[in-house]
């Protein structure tokens, strides 16, 4: 969170965000940037309209990048063990935690909220993180399970990831809504490439340096901020990439990328019609949407 | 370096060896700091037992008396009773989420101070640290982690939509992997909302205390889990309380039966894990080197004191000898001594009780005609110790392969047939655990429809995970501990 | 080196009917105990926890110096850089004596000369020279080249070879083409022992080099390695596990010994002493000595002298502290 302004007679040190992708946290390769500035608040408040930051405005080329890294890390995160990712979406929300004032106040710019509610979408945020760690190994007793085959064969289901997903964030709730598409995504082994929301990028540009010091393998994240239709067009198309979430595609956008999706057959999970209220408890939809169930045979005799 | 033209000198060879002796690497104590003495854990505060009775608790290596623990009457179970109760409305109506959070913070806690907890262990239970440090630790802090996410998602446990806690559970727990007993029933007891009094074993108080501390660390609220420390009687007491609400017992089959009948015209829910007779077998086409170490550990893992231990080897009549030959040169490099040393694989039996009851068996063995082979080793002079055992030509009528001996000695059967395998396996009363040895994946598969048997390992042995269900057939036990069948003791229909 | 009193075709060691045709062998191979991937794997990890500490310690690092093929073998060899590694061999430690001497010095087949003048020139000819043969490390050419190779590098003073067999063969089930060409190496290499690699990261499979083991050890292998040194997996504990199960079984059945040595990998002293403890608690102590386990390495020998240096002086040493070459 940016402050120009000096406080107390010191100048402020000014952050430059970043992209993350791979692990690592380039500039754009376009050398673009956008200006982002603070939202109305429901109360008016008088920061409306304020430069916070200047944004990298990534690009097609910085999408590809992502997916390259996405596509890398999943072999290593799908084949964690579930224990083990359970355990990494916990030290982020411990990692988030840590950084609970940060968030509230970028939180509060980036969506214009009272101090008050921002916190309380930051603490939700953290909450939500802990509450898709402990799915990691238990979500495959849930949606997983043995089949009563008639004939002497063991078949077994198990949810398995899909592979590379790219998610685009819902575009008013810059934190736990971003948090509440994303977590899901990670917690059965797929990877991600995040599209932030145009506006209020701040705050996943943050989460990333989270993410980054949470023991999460780099590439298995990976965020840009910039324009969502000129970022999602590119991934939506991209035959390497299995399953997009269109949470932030407003408007047309959602069914032009659907299509385009459908080249091949990309799993798609579809905005909801209403802006969702991300503070409600999420059931298992955003996770099974992203799993591939694999069944096997086995015969039984001696 | 021998010249290029001399034969290899044996002797020279032998004596290499004897060089490459382990020098001794003992883990340090100075990680744990003991106090002389332990109250009970009750509403959240340290207290001595009403009475003021204590009983000391041992070293099984060295005898040491490592310190004095408040013995629990029936007036401190009343009062821990009470606190679990006077702490159960508000820790049931916590949401889940906060729950949860509690139980991961036990989980990180146990995690950090891990070392700790695994020498402690050892010093008080007498097994190796490299079990207590690679096996038990880690298996504990997985057990709170796993349950801790279930806290919140009760609702998809195929329970109904929204099951409820039990209340009060009285808990009683054995002295061979204190902790992780411990682990496996609080977690999945406070994860559903009930809260608990526990009453860990007479020779194996401390690690509980030191858990009761670490729920302080942790801010858990007074009352939702209480110790207290004693013997038999504490426990009878436990179990026999008008206000507790659901009972589980780990221990032996005797124990168990007893305690069955106590809750019996009671509304208090039940679940048992007891004792058992496993059979490991092994198929002539089994890998062979994998299999002498899975016999190895199904045995010798915690000195066989462990209830799904696979006792009882049977081994395909082809394979037999090629299959003796590389178990009694496999155990010949066990190293029996010193459970602190980072090297030891078989420390110490738990206590002088234990220590005869296997002894007295083993005598029984030898006595009805099998043949008693153990491996070269030196036992300390102090302390309770059994060098590991290997029966063989023992059959189905010898007592050795019918009782449990809870220690480090295997019984060794053959058999001809898949069939006789399993009938020879199912031929006992109990049904908790079993082996089976072969690279054929659908002989694997039949054998395991075929076992009454709870836990049915392949090409492996005593393997366990949090999300995975452990439990017995038959006198073995009901109920199951661990992953989402675990959860169902714990909760009631919605 | 390990030799029999008797003549190599006298027929100790070896089983002549299962190598009467590639079918016999192949249902001789594929009647070894199977290996489980899962349950190695756990039991080598768990050796790797040993403690060795103090006595055990100096014991088990002198010895790792003393078991070291200490190894060049770039394109960019020069017999410049042979003789310094030969001096190194030599005197591993300019500021402790007491330091032993490398096993061998481990070279491509034209440099086997300069490296058996140096190492004589330095007063160390009991230090062995091996030579890679056979077209290494491919091993993609004809037999005809692989044993001019061979008869090349002992005649220019290498008394081990260290040959790669045909994986390609062996792959493709023709296991009787690897046993021979196995055996007609044996043959060039005369008095030159023969040291037989696998290179296990091709052979993708334990299963695999468990048989390779086998079949090595029948058409006379007098030590079996790993690797190369020169694929993306080279020694790991397991498979150098396993190839002790196949030297200790081999013993058993047919009474001959045969040497393992891991190559490739092994940098770090602590990795060394945990190969060791390896070859204590499955082969035995009978193959803890330069003559039947040895270290395919180059960087390692160096950690192995800084252990050493701090086990000496109480503090940790640096890599200035040990020579470069």
């Amino acid at each position: 969170m940016s402050t120009p302004e000096t406080s107390r007679g010191r100048l402020a040190v000014l952050k430059t965000y970043k992209l993350y992708v791979g692990g690592k946290f380039p500039r754009s390769e376009s050398g673009r940037v956008y200006e982002v500035t603070a939202a109305t608040s429901a109360a008016g408040a008088a920061g409306k309209g304020q430069w916070l930051a200047n944004a990298p405005l990534a690009s097609r080329k910085d999408a590809r990048d992502a997916v390259v890294a996405a596509r890398k890390a999943f072999g290593g995160w799908s084949g964690a063990t579930a224990y083990n990712r359970g355990q990494v979406l916990y030290r982020v929300a411990e990692m988030l935690e840590g950084r609970r004032q940060q968030f509230a106040a970028e939180v509060t710019a980036a969506e214009g909220l009272s101090k008050a509610k921002a916190q309380a979408a930051v603490d939700a945020a953290i909450d939500r993180w802990v509450w898709y760690a402990g799915w990691s190994d238990k979500l495959a007793q849930v949606v997983g399970g043995a089949n009563p085959v008639a004939g002497p064969f063991f078949n077994l289901s198990t949810p398995e990831p899909t592979g590379v997903v790219a998610v685009l964030a819902p575009q008013r709730s810059s934190l736990l809504g971003l948090v509440s598409v994303l977590a899901p995504v990670l917690v059965s082994g797929n990877t991600a490439v995040v599209v932030t929301s145009r506006n209020a990028p701040l705050p996943a540009l943050s989460l990333a340096e989270v993410l980054a010091t949470s023991d999460l393998p780099g590439g298995v994240v990976n965020v840009l901020s910039g324009d969502t239709a000129e970022l999602a067009r590119p991934l939506a198309a991209h035959a390497d990439v299995q399953a997009v979430d269109l949470a932030g595609a407003e408007g047309g956008l959602a069914a032009e990328l659907e299509a385009a999706a459908a080249e091949n057959l990309k799993r798609v999970l579809r905005p909801a019609a209403q802006d969702p209220d991300w503070s409600a408890q999420p059931g298992l939809e955003r996770m099974t949407a992203f799993l591939e169930t694999k069944t096997v045979w086995h015969p039984v005799g001696a | 370096m021998t010249d290029n033209t001399t034969p290899p000198n044996p002797s020279a060879s032998a004596a290499a060896s004897q060089l490459f002796a382990y020098a001794p690497a003992p883990e340090s104590r100075a990680v744990v700091d003991l106090a002389p003495s332990y109250g009970l854990f009750v509403d959240g505060e340290f207290r001595e037992a009403a009475g003021g009775k204590v009983f000391k608790t041992l070293s099984p290596a060295t005898e040491e008396v490592l310190a004095e623990v408040a013995h629990a009457g029936e007036e401190d179970v009343e009062a821990a009773v009470r606190a679990a109760r006077a702490a159960f409305g508000p820790w049931s109506a916590l949401p889940g989420t906060e729950r949860a959070k509690y139980l991961f913070r036990i989980a990180r806690v146990i995690q950090e101070r891990s070392r700790e907890l695994a020498v402690l262990e050892t010093l008080d239970n007498g097994k190796p640290i490299r079990e207590s440090r690679d096996a038990d630790l880690p298996l504990v802090a997985a057990h709170f982690f796993y349950y801790a996410g279930w806290a919140d998602k009760l609702s998809y446990a195929g329970l109904g939509p929204d099951p409820r806690p039990l209340g009060v559970a009285a808990q009683v727990i054995p002295w061979n992997f204190p902790l992780l007993m411990l682990a496996w029933k609080i977690a999945p007891a406070l994860a559903a909302g009930n809260t608990v009094v526990l009453k860990p074993a007479e020779t194996t108080p401390l690690s509980a205390l030191f858990f009761a501390d670490i729920c302080r660390q942790a801010g858990l609220p007074k009352g939702v889990v209480n110790i207290v420390t004693g013997d038999g009687a504490t426990g009878a007491a436990l179990v026999a309380h008008p206000d507790v609400n659901k009972v589980a017992f780990t221990g032996s089959t005797a124990v168990g039966r007893q305690i069955a009948r106590t809750v019996a015209g009671t509304d208090k829910r039940l679940t048992l894990e007891l004792g058992g007779k496993g059979a490991n077998i092994v198929f002539e086409d089994a890998p062979l080197d994998q299999a002498v170490e899975g016999i190895v550990s199904g045995i010798f893992f915690n000195q066989g004191q462990v209830c799904c231990a696979g006792s009882r080897l049977l081994v395909q009549e082809s394979v037999h000898d090629e299959v003796l030959d590389a178990l009694k040169r496999r155990l010949a490099t066990l190293r029996v001594g010193d459970p602190l040393d980072k090297n030891t694989d078989v420390g110490a039996i738990n206590s002088a009780e234990q220590l005869a009851r296997i002894t007295e068996l083993a005598e029984a063995g030898e006595a009805e005609g099998a043949e008693r082979w153990s491996a070269p080793c030196e036992l300390p002079g102090e302390g309770y110790w059994f060098a590991p055992t290997v029966f063989t030509h023992v059959s189905q009528a010898h007592r050795i392969a019918r009782e449990e001996i809870f220690g480090p000695v295997l019984s060794v059967l053959t058999f001809r047939t898949p069939d006789e395998a399993v009938a020879k396996a199912n031929n006992t009363p109990y049904g908790l655990s079993a082996g089976i040895w072969t690279e054929k994946g659908s002989r694997i598969l039949q054998t395991a429809n075929q076992l009454r048997a709870g836990v049915v390992w392949a090409n492996t042995f005593n393997k366990f995970d949090p999300t995975s269900p452990f439990g017995g057939y038959k006198e073995s036990g009901y109920g199951r501990e661990g992953g989402r069948h675990g959860l169902e003791a714990y909760l009631e229909h919605a | 080196m390990p030799t029999d009193a008797a003549p190599r075709d006298a027929g100790r060691g070896t089983l002549p009917d299962v190598t009467s045709s590639n079918a016999a062998l192949r249902r001789f191979l594929h009647g070894l105990p199977g290996v489980d991937a899962v349950g190695l794997e756990a039991r080598a990890a768990a050796l790797g926890t040993r403690s060795i500490k103090t006595s055990a310690k100096a014991y088990a690092l002198d010895l790792a110096i003393s078991m070291i093929d200490l190894t060049t073998l770039e394109g960019a060899d020069t017999p410049g850089k042979v003789r310094s590694l030969c001096a190194k061999g030599a005197s591993p430690d300019p500021s402790d004596r007491t330091a032993p001497r490398v096993a061998a010095i481990c070279v491509y087949p034209d440099m086997a000369a300069t490296a058996r003048r140096a190492l004589d020139d330095a007063g160390a000819g009991e230090i062995h020279v091996a030579s890679v043969a056979t077209a290494f490390p491919a091993g993609r050419a004809a037999l005809s080249v692989k044993l001019a190779d061979t008869r090349e590098a002992v005649a220019a003073g290498a008394d081990e070879i260290d040959m790669v067999i045909d994986r390609g063969a062996f792959l493709a089930g023709r296991y009787l083409r690897v046993f021979e060409e196995i055996r007609e190496v044996r043959q060039a290499c005369g008095d030159a022992h023969l040291k037989v690699i696998f290179e296990n990261g091709e052979l993708a499979t334990y299963d695999n080099i468990r048989r390779a083991s086998w079949l090595a050890m029948l058409a006379g292998a007098d030590f079996i390695k790993t690797s190369t040194g020169k694929v993306a997996v080279n020694a790991t504990p397991p498979n150098t596990l396993l190839m002790l199960e196949a030297v200790r079984d081999f013993r058993a059945a047919t009474g001959r010994q045969v040497g393992v040595k891991p190559a490739g990998g092994v940098r770090t002293a602590k990795d060394a002493v945990k190969y060791l403890v390896l070859v204590n608690e499955t082969a035995g102590g009978d193959w803890l000595s330069p003559d039947w386990f040895r270290f395919g390495a180059s960087s390692l020998l160096n950690d192995l002298l800084m252990q050493r240096q701090k086990l000496t002086t109480g503090h940790y040493s640096g890599p200035d502290y040990v020579t470069v070459d």
